[in-house]
């Protein structure tokens, strides 16, 4: 009975592996491609549009980031971002978009543990780590920057 | 004409980012949440190194609107403080540079939690 259930069990993962082999990568790869790629060109209008108002650069690329955020978040709330993130993959986990759903998803999952431990604490569960290494790193790398510049 | 050049820049740039993305989460099994860190690390490194300016060039929000941009972002911040306010400008800069996409994150973040519902399984 057990070797019964060892050799079904194996020629089940043997069925499986195989499937996984043929699982589409391809297309995967097609759609992060083309949701990454539109997301990207959503900013994009957004920061042309700012410029024809005549908003300056630096703050033309500002609103551009919140807005993407803003639109990142309420995708996340109305439960839609996760959808396209099933379909998109990375395609809309590493545009900006994806960095406000990381934020706003543990939000609202946790706020029932309450609003500190809960909401405060695990809103910066994934962005946390970004920011910790994105922080240091910049800091680090100007630090030899400032050196170079000081010495030569 | 121009437009359709100057957008098909920046889905190209932004499409190829995420694929690199994509390709690392399905062959090596890293989580998106490392891929996230590693990607803005890398912005940083990049920027550094003078390779990210380049592709900001060509890709415009195909380079800035992918997490790599908000290290990129960062870097140049760092810089910019540095030469306008010396040392300081190591602590000061690359925060400043991103603090509205920080605090828009954090702000939009905590009003969705207060109207949406948690999707519990």
């Amino acid at each position: 009975m057990n070797t019964n259930l060892n050799v079904s069990n194996s020629e089940y993962d043997e069925l499986i592996s195989k499937k996984a082999q043929k699982s589409p990568i391809a297309k995967n790869i097609f759609f992060a491609f083309v949701i990454g790629g539109l997301i990207c060109m959503l900013g994009q209008f957004i920061l042309n549009q700012m410029l024809n108002l005549g908003v300056d650069q630096e703050k033309a690329a500002t609103i551009t980031s919140i807005s993407l955020i803003f639109i990142g978040a309420f995708l996340t709330s109305i439960n839609l971002y996760s959808r396209i993130g099933r379909v998109a993959g990375a395609g809309s986990t590493i545009p900006i978009t994806g960095f406000s759903n990381s934020v706003v998803a543990p939000a609202i999952e946790f706020k029932s543990e309450g609003y500190i431990l809960g909401l405060g604490a695990n809103m910066f569960k994934v962005a946390g780590p970004v920011l910790v290494f994105g922080i240091t790193s910049s800091a680090i790398l100007g630090l030899i920057y400032y050196i170079f510049n000081f010495i030569f | 004409m121009e437009l359709i050049i100057e957008y098909g820049k920046v889905f190209l740039t932004g499409g190829i980012i995420c694929t690199i993305g994509q390709i690392l989460i399905d062959k090596t099994k890293i989580t998106p949440a490392r891929i996230l860190t590693l990607f803005v690390t890398l912005g940083v490194i990049l920027g550094f190194l003078g390779i990210y300016e380049p592709i900001y060039n060509f890709g415009k929000c195909g380079a800035t609107v992918p997490i790599s941009g908000f290290g990129y972002s960062l870097y140049k911040g760092t810089i910019k403080a540095i030469g306008e306010h010396g040392f300081i400008g190591i602590f000061t800069g690359g925060v400043t540079a991103t603090a509205g996409g920080i605090a828009a994150a954090v702000i939009f973040g905590f009003l969705a939690s207060l109207f949406a519902k948690p999707t519990i399984k």
